[in-house]
């Protein structure tokens, strides 16, 4: 697939760079050349220096036979330029903005075929924010992923020793849990991952990913582990785009306080947030923590754009007693570094926002993906369609579905009902699948496997 | 100099549209025949002619008036207007002192509704209309009015704006210009008016009370044709009807335009200061009437009810009427009254004190200084409604507050020196620099402001002036910077 990417950002070096991996062609387009070179050298892409909202511009880059437009800049206002350029000059066939501002997405209208012709629009920042308001409602977890428009979710969580599963066979679950219906997709082992048989014993330090309906999250994680209160004081650092959005969502629910180094950013925070207690100092600064009680705090978040800022002040609060700590990092080198020692889970806004663009450049219908352990695994929502005949999937059951080994279908979302997917489970057309992958390099085979194949006969 | 001529020639302007005033009772002498035809007439002419030969002879200084002199002209209109105003009162009633007459005319232009006249009920109807009238012109502020009507004044019209009510108002210019904003508030506030007549008309009053009831309940005066004021009346419909407009007068005119504008109530949820000030009057009223109900000082809770609510919302809005002598109830009742009138009204509302968008930000600032004191990196700014207030603005609202108490301190030792008992003093003070009129004591709501001295007479109309320019515009012009160049 020609793919063109419009902003090298953060957000459009990371597509680049998950894009390049699956064989598509890509040109990435922005204004400044430093960032574009750094690209070039990494990955195997043509780049663009130019102002991406200029018709030359994109046609330089190629936009007349480009199948997908991604326009991901800073700026909104580029973002829908462009979508409109390539919609009315060029008849670009995918286009996708990344839109920030709550002005634009309030109002649908805007992103119309008569308007703007943006036919997806994402916010990085919301899903990121959304991501943890999940993590904070459940604290036990270290990811939340939802499927089927919430319905279902997986959930990824550290088993430890009291909870009544730890050392027990899977089966077990089943006879002590008989009126909950989930199912255990992958466990990781010391970072390695094994494939979940009823026989498999789970142990104290496991990272166990499970799949249930949403409203079965919590009784489940009960039996991976001791229960810890539901969070109630919750202390951001870093008062950004993320930072901001979060203490949005949380003050009406949490006791929110949002640390922020700029005086003047404060007083803008301030200003835009209600019940949320601003302060003004160093997320770093341990007399401030202290003097803001860090030991009663449940959930702290470290949102700064400063990475090494992040984890440094997660690890001061956790040595001052925060509960859970949160540590954005955007360098995957770090991610790996710092997750699952003293800071409990590390973010990669990168890893977090991807899958949703990625639902909408895999072939086949993707309904969702999410991105799981910094990209080496992979979680798919796929809408099976088609009939027996033209299908590989519609009409079999689950174990006569040639899936690679390692890729496991965690559950069927059919009619807004949550399946448990077992063995003699039988897949109908229109179904939502729910497909958990142990490796990313099976991706590919698992969407070919639901491609409607009209030559199969 | 040039630009004092200025002020003087824009005095001169605004007392001829003045002398329009008096058309009112003219017309009123001519239907009750009361033989004060002359007098007005007389009092029209005169006004008419000073106005006249003020501008005549500074008709050639054109010069732009400056905020300094926006000031000038403001206290200028308010002591000019009420000398001039008490010409019919000095030549109907035999005896008035031009002292007593100016108090009189004070209290109507200012709003306070103080009277020192007695045997009101046996007043000729005009001189009633006219003190009536008074009220209502002070209500919205004369210089509304004017700048309503004569766009001539529009030069430095904002700034005139600005001296007329100060403080943290809602930086809402509901049209683009003050000429145009003064005639829609002119409009909203007369609409009111006229409804507040039929209703008074239909529950019971004659037309010459109704009339005269809905000027002075609109302004938030209080002026009453009767002695007795609304007891006179002893109707608790005519008590309702009142209660319900003096509390539409406690709000800002503004918020009434953009209800009427986008013919929507929300507006009024919206307006914090008016959900603020009509909560506590309210939930004030209830108290009142539960506390007089447990002090047995009423039998029957509802007859209670009836008579706290009434006096209460008088007091509290700063109007000043009176159904019951209230100073007989337990002395926690009608102090808790003249707290209100302090506090209660909105800022652009025809009452008076120190307003409730001012005791809002009060409030939060003491919130604030303990957040302070528990958080001290905390980040924290005053929002009233959802909406910033500027820390400057906090500073002036201390500043004003400052002044205001300092006025009330000062001015109760003065009456004290001059011979008056405590509680008289200190109400009189209260209740004429916040615009409400009736007082405890000597001053109280069953007898009125006759039985002072000159000296104490001049002290209270200082007082209503100073109040009811929100202290500084007057206070201003007695600082050697004002005078300085």
């Amino acid at each position: 697939m020609k793919i063109l990417i419009l902003g090298a950002g953060q957000v459009g070096s990371t597509v680049a760079e998950s894009l390049v991996g699956e064989a598509n062609d890509i040109t990435v387009v922005d204004t400044d050349s430093e960032k574009l070179h750094q690209l070039q050298d990494r990955l195997d892409l043509r780049t663009l220096t130019g102002n991406a909202a200029h018709p030359s511009v994109l046609e330089q880059a190629g936009i007349a036979d480009t199948d997908m437009l991604l326009a991901v800049t800073q700026s909104d206002e580029v973002n829908l330029v462009a979508c409109k350029l390539a919609a009315s000059l060029y008849n670009t066939p995918t286009r996708i903005a990344r839109i920030r501002s709550a002005d634009y997405l309030n109002r649908e209208e805007v992103f119309s075929a008569d308007n703007f012709c943006v036919d997806f629009s994402i916010c990085p920042e919301q899903i990121l924010t959304d991501y943890i308001v999940k993590l904070i409602e459940f604290p036990e977890a270290l990811q939340v992923l939802e499927f089927a428009e919430g319905k279902a979710s997986l959930v990824a969580v550290r088993a430890f020793t009291g909870g009544p599963l730890v050392g027990k066979p899977l089966s077990f679950l089943r006879t002590h849990m008989p009126q909950v219906e989930t199912r255990v997709a992958a466990i990781f082992r010391k970072d390695r991952p094994i494939i979940p048989e009823g026989s498999t014993v789970i142990e104290d330090g496991d990272e166990i990913f499970f799949i249930a309906a949403t409203d079965n999250i919590r009784r489940v994680l009960k039996e991976m582990r001791r229960m810890d209160k539901p969070a109630k004081r919750v202390m951001i650092v870093g008062g950004g785009n993320i930072g901001l959005r979060l203490a949005k969502a949380l003050e009406r629910d949490y006791q929110v306080k949002l640390i922020e180094f700029n005086k003047k950013a404060c007083q803008r925070l301030a200003e835009q947030l209600t019940s949320t207690l601003v302060l003004n100092g160093d997320g770093t600064d341990e007399a401030l923590m202290l003097q803001e009680h860090v030991g009663e705090v449940d959930v702290f978040c470290a949102l700064t754009n400063d990475d090494e800022n992040n984890i440094m002040s997660a690890l001061l609060a956790k040595q001052g007693g925060a509960r859970k700590v949160i540590a954005l990092i955007n360098r995957s080198a770090y991610v790996g570094l710092v997750q699952g020692g003293k800071i409990d889970i590390a973010l990669s806004p990168a890893h977090v926002t991807i899958g949703s663009l990625l639902a909408y450049v895999r072939q086949g219908d993707v309904a969702a993906v999410h991105s799981l352990r910094r990209g080496a695994a992979e979680a798919l929502e796929l809408v099976a369609h088609g009939d027996r005949q033209s299908s590989r999937v519609v009409g079999r059951r689950i174990d006569e579905i040639d899936l690679p080994r390692g890729a496991t279908i965690g559950a069927i979302v059919r009619g807004g009902e949550v399946i448990m997917g077992h063995r003699d489970t039988t897949i109908e057309a229109e179904d939502h699948v729910i497909v958990f992958v142990i490796d990313k390099k099976m991706v590919t085979k698992v969407e070919k496997l639901f491609q409607v194949n009209l030559g199969f006969f | 100099m040039q630009r004092t001529l200025a002020v003087i020639r824009a005095l001169g302007l605004m007392l001829v549209v003045f002398s329009v005033a008096y058309l009112m009772p003219i017309v009123a002498s001519l239907i009750y025949d009361d033989g004060s035809t002359v007098d007005f007439a007389l009092a029209m002419v005169s006004t008419f002619a000073v106005g006249c030969l003020m501008w005549l002879m500074t008709r050639s200084r054109k010069g732009e008036l400056s905020i300094r002199h926006g000031y000038l002209l403001v206290v200028g209109m308010w002591t000019a207007m009420p000398a001039v105003a008490t010409l019919p009162l000095l030549l109907v009633i035999d005896g008035l002192s031009f002292t007593d007459a100016y108090f009189e005319t004070m209290s109507g232009l200012t709003t306070t509704g103080a009277t020192v006249l007695t045997g009101l009920d046996g007043l000729p109807p005009a001189i009633n209309i006219w003190r009536h009238e008074l009220n209502w012109l002070g209500g919205m502020g004369i210089i509304v009015l004017a700048v309503a009507i004569l766009p001539l004044l529009g030069i430095g019209g904002r700034q005139l704006f600005k001296a007329e009510t100060p403080g943290p108002m809602k930086d809402t210019a509901l049209t683009p210009r003050i000429a145009e904003t003064a005639r829609n508030l002119w409009i909203v506030y007369l609409a009111i008016t006229l409804a507040c007549i039929g209703s008074l008309k239909l529950a019971g009053m004659n037309w010459l009370d109704a009339v005269c009831h809905a000027f002075s309940a609109m302004g938030l005066g209080g002026f009453s044709t009767h002695d007795a004021s609304i007891g006179y009346f002893n109707s608790p419909l005519i008590e309702f009807v009142m209660i319900v407009f003096m509390l539409v007068a406690v709000v800002n005119f503004s918020t009434h335009f953009l209800a009427w504008r986008s013919k929507s109530l929300n507006v009024y949820l919206r307006d914090a200061e008016a959900v603020a000030s009509l909560a506590l009057i309210l939930s004030s009223c209830l108290g009142i009437a539960l506390f007089l109900w447990w002090q047995n000082i009423y039998a029957d809770f509802w007859v209670a009810l009836r008579h706290a609510s009434f006096n209460l919302v008088s007091i509290a809005t700063s109007s000043g009427y009176a159904s019951v002598d209230y100073a007989k109830w337990p002395i926690f009742a009608p102090l808790w009254m003249m707290f209100l009138t302090a506090i209660a009204a909105s800022s652009g509302s025809t009452g008076g004190g120190i307003k409730m968008m001012r005791t809002l930000v009060l409030v939060k600032q003491a919130g604030r200084e303990f957040l302070k004191l528990l958080h001290p990196a905390a980040v924290n700014p005053m929002k009233i409604g959802g909406q910033v207030v500027a820390n400057n603005i906090v500073f002036a609202v201390l500043g004003f507050i400052f002044l205001y108490f300092m006025t009330i301190v000062t001015l109760t030792f003065v009456l004290l020196i001059s011979g008056m008992d405590f509680i008289s003093a200190f109400t009189a003070v209260l209740a004429s620099i916040n615009n409400c009129g009736p007082g405890l004591g000597t001053v109280g709501p069953a007898s009125n402001y006759s039985g002072l001295t000159d000296f104490q007479t001049w002290v209270c109309t200082f007082a209503m002036l100073t109040g009811r320019l929100e202290i500084f515009t007057v206070l201003i012009l007695f600082t050697p910077h004002f005078w300085r160049r």
